[in-house]
């Protein structure tokens, strides 16, 4: 006897044109993405939970007034999904550009330069320039942890550092301080890093980061210190030896 | 509790009340409080004493009576009095038998009293909130006596459905629909909640009902939870309500004794039980993701929908989100009938609802008018029209969330449809009056600021964008603004309404867009004093420069 069917159906549905199966539970994002639609986003992860705090991944669904979030909707049987229209296009622009307003993002003495996120999705999203005024706020860098850095001018938010720390490595030192452009990552009870107890110094946080907000220590510019006293030592002990 | 205490419980406070010769009622709630009420009634009390009349004269402290500005009020017998004040104790406890005091009345045959339909506030005024005994002298918990010994929770439902009931928080959501769809959830845990967190600017009306009448609020939770299957609930205050929290935390504690709230209510299988959060001071927790979130413990931020909090809610069990007057309607549905509620207000919209009306108008305060009431009524009847001669400009309902409603469209009537179409939104039901001295882009910038700085952080359209649309609004009105500006504002409306996370962000646009749609000539006017400004100037003596950034 067969077993009784499972509770997952199979749906079709239509990307761009394109008709695609899927399972139902699956969200637009998962389906897009197996189907090399690309969608952008900054703040999704795979691995974490959904935050739908980025809004990049805003794509318009037929019949539906209303821009949904594809990491937030699960497909449903017939949904007609358009992931690239002009208004999206331009939405999607100016949400990088505001982030690009909001702190202190300098690409060139940045230690992400080349590799990061925010950068490449301005590049992807043919971004030419800011329309809106820099905001220029004062920011700190924490700089107290022995093996990591925080730099508050480049964070953009997207709390994945957040998640992963509760989420993964279950310590939760990391959180959000603040409303709006104010708030901000904080360890503990917004103590300097380096005194915060909670942290296991594991750095998933730091190979989450989209940006260079979280970084390694010793990968910044000016950071490369030379060990030469090794040699006479060395050399001593070669001497011993012979 | 049995039904029988109930109703005997209820018969010998109506004798113990008619056995007063007069009763002297003062209004105890914020805005009267704020002008020493607990004082006069202090004194009121003390002068009664004093004349040995305390088996004859009841005084007592009760909830709003609804002309705020004129407070505080107090009504002896049939006559009401405004301004009253500790020293006028003693001539008010004489006017009892006497004459009234003639420099003291106030005038209860005005329109403002007269064009009201009270259904919510019905008791508001009349009941001791304080008192449970008082309350139920005035028929509280007769509702959810009825639902729980003669009504199944279907019918409950169905009454509710037939009244045309519709959220009082803002949106109007079918109240009915939505207690179903928790009803159906799966789950043998469930939640109701009520939500307290009022906080849209010149707003009170949820506050004065839970400090003037909470057993009503407990009582239409009740019925709620037996309706839906639930056996908590939850009262979200924001902290900001001291009286609120102290007369909801009493009424709680009183009908928990008397097991009007508890296990096994009215001798009924039916258990309910409730506590009162209190909120940390942030507008977002009024949305219902991040209000779970807060009692959660965690911190206020609203998370995507679906799912919604009718299948996943509070610790992931199916939940009822309701506003606080939307509960305080339950109990004279279930007792007059669905029929009877839906004959007042519009075909839509039915029942009453409760306004606060503030700004430049005659008569502050709160009044409860049946939905389908033409603004202008409200405006120039009840409000008593603008004073000093000025001429009314426009009126901002919904609160942030809301926008500007201009003369010409004062004819439009009360409901979620028409204030919709017009731009604005219900909202909770605050309506703030300008007039022609406002410059509707600095109430444009006022509400973008209430926005930005209550953003929670959490999406960037809402973060981000509130904070630049501020600051294109703050250009504009320090007529530094240029036409590229405007533009840029008008995109950003569009932008941040689009692709926010939940409604605070989606309707932060509104008070810009309405304002734009009905006054966009304030707008250019500022943006044309600017050009004027720079015309004879060069620009770099104007201290204007643009700034090219370039990436790498």
């Amino acid at each position: 006897m067969r077993p009784a069917t499972s509770t997952v159906e199979s749906l079709t549905l239509q990307i761009d044109g394109k008709d695609i199966s899927c399972r139902s539970g699956e969200t637009i994002l998962q389906v897009a993405r197996d189907n090399n639609i690309d969608i952008p986003t900054l703040c999704f992860l795979e691995g974490l939970t959904v935050w739908g705090g980025c809004r990049l991944c805003m794509v318009e669904i037929a019949g539906s007034p209303k821009l949904h979030a594809a990491c937030a909707t699960t497909c449903a049987e017939g949904m007609v999904v358009s992931t690239a229209s002009p208004r999206l296009k331009e939405y999607r622009k100016m949400i990088v550009e505001m982030l690009f307003a909001e702190r202190n993002h300098v690409c060139a003495v940045c230690v992400s330069n080349g590799h990061c996120e925010l950068q490449n999705m301005a590049v992807k999203l043919e971004i030419d320039h800011v329309r809106f005024p820099y905001r220029f706020p004062h920011l700190e860098v924490d700089n107290s942890h022995d093996a990591m850095r925080l730099d508050q001018n480049r964070c953009i938010l997207c709390v994945r550092c957040v998640r992963v720390c509760g989420e993964i490595e279950g310590a939760h030192t990391k959180d959000v301080k603040g409303r709006g452009v104010l708030a901000a990552i904080i360890h503990d009870l917004d103590q300097p890093w380096g005194e915060s107890e909670t942290c296991t110094a594991c750095g998933k946080c730091v190979n989450v980061c989209p940006t260079g907000a979280l970084t390694h220590r010793g990968t910044a510019v000016g950071e490369m210190t030379k060990k030469a006293q090794f040699l006479p030592y060395l050399t001593l002990m070669r001497e011993a030896k012979s | 509790m049995k039904p029988e205490e109930l109703i005997s419980m209820m018969e010998k406070a109506r004798a113990d009340s008619s056995a007063f010769e007069h009763e002297i009622r003062v209004c105890t709630e914020s805005g009267c409080m704020s002008l020493q009420s607990d004082t006069l009634l202090k004194a009121l009390g003390d002068e009664v004493k004093t004349r040995g009349m305390t088996d004859k004269i009841c005084v007592k402290g009760v909830g709003c009576m609804g002309l705020c500005c004129n407070g505080p009020l107090v009504q002896a017998d049939t006559a009401m009095y405004q301004f009253a004040k500790p020293e006028h104790a003693s001539a008010i406890v004489q006017g009892l038998s006497t004459q009234p005091v003639a420099e003291l009345l106030c005038n209860t045959q005005q329109p403002f009293f007269t064009r009201q339909k009270l259904v919510v506030r019905e008791n508001s005024g009349h009941v001791d909130p304080e008192s449970l005994v008082d309350c139920i002298a005035h028929g509280a918990y007769q509702a959810l006596l009825k639902a729980l010994t003669t009504m199944t929770p279907h019918q409950v439902i169905q009454e509710i459905s037939d009244s045309g009931l519709r959220g009082r928080g803002g949106a109007g959501f079918p109240t009915g629909l939505k207690w179903a769809t928790v009803s159906k959830a799966g789950g043998s845990d469930k939640y109701v909640i009520c939500n307290g967190d009022e906080g849209d600017p010149g707003a009170f009306m949820d506050r004065s009902v839970m400090e003037g009448d909470p057993h009503r609020v407990l009582e239409g939770m009740a019925i709620a939870a037996y309706a839906v299957g639930a056996e908590n609930g939850v009262i979200y205050v924001r902290a900001e309500y001291p009286l609120a929290v102290k007369r909801l935390t009493k009424a709680i504690n009183l009908a928990r004794r008397h097991e009007l709230i508890g296990h096994n209510i009215f001798g009924t299988k039916f258990s309910f039980n409730v506590e009162l959060r209190l909120g940390a001071g942030a507008f977002v927790c009024g949305e219902e993701t991040a209000l779970i979130a807060s009692v959660e413990g965690k911190r206020g931020v609203p998370r995507p929908r679906p799912p919604y909090p009718a299948n996943s809610g509070l610790f992931g069990c199916p939940t009822l989100i309701n506003n606080v007057e939307t509960y305080a309607n339950v109990a004279p549905i279930i007792n007059k009938g669905a029929a009877w509620f839906a004959q007042i207000g519009t075909e839509k919209s039915k029942g009453t609802k409760i306004f606060a009306l503030t700004g430049t108008v005659k008569n502050c305060g709160l009044i409860e008018v049946a939905m389908g009431m033409p603004l202008r009524e409200i405006i120039y009847d009840i409000a008593g029209g603008v004073p000093n001669g000025k001429a009314f400009k426009a009126v901002q309902t919904g609160g942030p969330s809301g926008g500007c409603i201009p003369a010409e469209l004062l004819d439009i009537t009360v409901d979620y449809e028409s204030l919709a179409k017009a731009g604005s939104i219900m909202g909770s039901g605050g309506m703030i009056v300008m007039d022609e001295t406002s410059n509707m882009v600095d109430v444009a910038r006022f509400f973008m600021e209430f926005c930005m700085t209550e953003s929670c952080g959490k999406c960037v359209p809402c973060r981000v964008g509130t904070y630049e649309m501020h600051q294109l609004l703050n250009r504009i009105c320090e007529k530094r603004g240029t036409p590229e500006d405007l533009q840029l504002l008008k995109d950003l409306c569009g932008m941040v309404k689009q692709t926010s996370l939940c409604g605070l962000g989606q309707s932060a646009p509104n008070p810009v867009l309405s304002t734009l749609r009905y006054f966009e000539h304030e707008y250019l006017d500022l943006v044309n004093q600017t050009q004027a400004a720079h015309a004879d100037q060069s620009p770099a003596a104007t201290g204007e420069h643009i700034e090219l950034e370039v990436l790498p």
